[in-house]
């Protein structure tokens, strides 16, 4: 699949589009700086790289098309989505897919739990993470090594492992059916530990004379933090923004797990409701309600698209 | 001296102060769960039937005999294998083709990475409506000329299908942490070995390739993990089937738990599970810190 980017012809093996080379032309791998490629390598290099291109293109239809597909879909009525050969835009599109998405489920009240929980998790994950991060970088305290040790235990437990002992302690403290597992869960546990992690990675990279002149100035530790330290940790604390949301936005097995009445759902788990009185699938308006929940979200990325790539490669690397 | 130490003290009060809520978090939500999954897995536990017994190993000697957990055990096997084989290539590939400053490469980005943002229940549910026997995939085939399977009703097919949904939903990531590793490549030795004569292959696979060797270890093991951790796809694409084709471990746990109320036997699983997670996390670490050393 690697076609030659810079083709560097050797001798003797002239290449398919390059007939133009005269005979006496030594064709050196290496054009000196002032000497620009004989006419047809250029020409074959152009090519190649609009072949590339169009590679790239045809590449990014499995990532691209689906959304468009869900898109158009949820516009189309079931009769036009069921027919054999697709259509790429609807014939005669109608919302009436969108009405029946709040009309079947209380989906307004779902959104807005979704939301709602997803925001708290964010703050109350950044405001727990700077903490802890500043704390575990900049304060000796005696046993900070083993409770740091103690935390990082959280990385290597999958949410899978403790469903059944969680799923326990939340039964015996009558929170079964609340958000509350959904939200302080996130927040305190395992979940937030990659968060404390990055934001100690920061703080410990990040020089303390700002810091020493605030305390000469007069701040005590926390005047410190809370004005200089953390004002400061703007581009880590983005990153947890975006992942923590994402995370708490996107959790299934939790949900479906801890909550048991529709107007408890939160938007995952509600998506996959709409089914029909034979438990087929009806696609237009599940996939209307898919569209709710997706277009938001890949508008924020396309408006903050660097903060994400950054801020999810860094959750990306605990996996 | 005496007003110094008190104002050390008062210095690590604010320091337990600001690590107590996930210190106390961590043993409340990870480390006591982790203790308690441990003791269930000693206990013969039907939660219908209300009773809880101790059993010892009992349920560990079951997994032994329990053709079940083989089967998931193989899906296991093939979903992580299919995936890291697929994602770690085709996330090279575009990364690879990102890194040649060709027209258009800050839209392709964008298009590859947006489904990492996506819901993934969300991205699910468009896929297995594409992947229906009347659906969007087999439609373009047939405008091809081909007969598409219905996916998600044969057994392979089934498995090649939750494969391909998760590559491409997460395979932008590992493709920007390729991109860096290939920025980071230096353009000298490159252009060392162009002046040897050395062509783009050659040079990708004598260069390029052993010096983000590194990255490619790190992110495949990153990618296992994250393949054993796969349960919302498999619920909502095949529902583990068709029979228990798609059965992953996670998938099997579940079950276990809140299909069977086994609670005792999951729990086992959990251990089984956890112990995986915790021998490639550790080789993770490892490959990690041969990759700084690297760096330096």
């Amino acid at each position: 699949m690697k076609s030659d980017v810079m083709p560097a012809p050797a001798p003797g093996r002239p290449g398919p589009s390059a007939p133009a080379v005269p005979p006496g032309d030594t064709r050196d791998a290496a054009p000196g700086p002032a000497r620009r490629p004989p006419l047809g390598v250029r020409a074959r290099r152009g090519l190649t790289r609009w072949l590339l291109v169009l590679l790239l293109a045809v590449l990014s239809l499995p990532f691209v098309f689906p959304t468009w597909w869900m898109a158009t879909s949820s516009l189309k009525p079931m009769s036009e989505i069921l027919r054999r050969v697709p259509t790429i835009w609807p014939q005669d599109p109608s919302l009436e897919a969108y009405g029946r998405v709040f009309t079947l489920q209380p989906f307004a009240q779902q959104y807005w739990n979704s939301l709602y929980i997803a925001v708290l998790v964010t703050l109350g994950t950044m405001l727990v993470a700077a903490m802890a991060g500043y704390a575990f970088a900049r304060i000796r305290f005696p046993g900070a090594n083993a409770l740091f040790v103690l935390v990082l235990v959280g990385l290597l437990v999958p949410s899978e492992v403790t469903i059944v002992p969680l799923f326990r302690i939340v039964n015996s403290l009558g929170l079964i059916n609340t958000h509350w597992p959904l939200i302080v869960i996130p927040v305190l546990g395992a979940p937030a530990v990659l968060a404390v992690f990055i934001m100690r990675q920061f703080f410990l990279g990040l020089p303390t004379e700002l810091e020493e002149a605030g305390r000469i100035d007069g701040l005590g530790r926390w005047g410190v933090f809370w004005r200089i330290a953390l004002p400061l940790s703007r581009s880590a604390l983005g990153a947890v923004a975006i992942f923590t949301f994402l995370k708490s936005w996107n959790l299934y097995l939790e949900p479906i797990v801890y909550l048991s009445s529709k107007e408890n759902f939160t938007l995952p788990q509600a998506l996959t409701q709409y089914v029909d009185a034979y438990g087929g699938p009806m696609w237009n308006v599940q996939l209307a309600a898919t569209t709710l929940t997706v277009l938001p979200v890949l508008a924020v990325f396309l408006l903050a698209q660097k903060q994400f790539v950054q801020g999810l490669a860094h959750s990306g690397l605990k996996g | 001296m005496a007003t110094a130490s008190a104002a050390v003290r008062r210095d690590w009060l604010v320091g337990y102060t600001m690590v107590a809520p996930v210190v106390l978090g961590s043993l409340a939500f990870v480390v006591l769960p982790l203790g308690m999954v441990v003791w269930y897995s000693l206990h013969e536990w039907n939660v219908l039937a209300n009773t809880f017994t101790f059993v010892g190993a009992e349920n560990y000697q079951r997994m032994a005999s329990d053709p079940g957990l083989g089967d998931a055990l193989l899906a296991t096997v093939w979903f992580s294998i299919g995936l890291v084989v697929v994602n770690i290539a085709l996330a090279l590939l575009l990364a690879v083709l990102l890194n040649q400053k060709l027209p258009g490469t800050t839209t392709f980005r964008t298009f590859f990475f947006s489904p990492v943002v996506v819901s993934l229940v969300a991205w699910t549910i468009v896929w297995s409506f594409l992947l229906q026997a009347d659906g969007g995939i087999n439609g373009f085939l047939s405008v091809l000329g081909a007969e598409g399977p219905n996916w998600l009703r044969h057994p392979t097919t089934a498995m090649i299908a939750v494969v391909i949904v998760q590559v491409f939903k997460n395979v932008g990531l590992n493709m920007i942490l390729f991109l860096a590793a290939l920025q980071g490549v230096p353009e000298e030795l490159q252009e060392a070995a162009r002046l040897d004569g050395a062509g783009a292959w050659r040079r990708f696979r004598s260069i390029t390739l052993p010096l983000i060797s590194p990255t490619i270890l790190l992110v495949s093991i990153i990618t296992i993990v994250g393949s054993l951790e796969v349960f919302a796809q498999i619920d909502v694409l095949t529902g583990g089937g068709p029979g228990n084709s798609t059965t992953v471990l996670v998938y099997y746990l579940y079950q276990q738990a809140f299909r069977f109320n086994e609670f005792g036997y999951a729990s086992a699983l959990a251990v089984l599970l956890f112990l995986i997670v915790l021998v490639l996390t550790l080789l993770q670490w490892q490959s990690r810190k041969r990759w700084v050393f690297h760096e330096v």
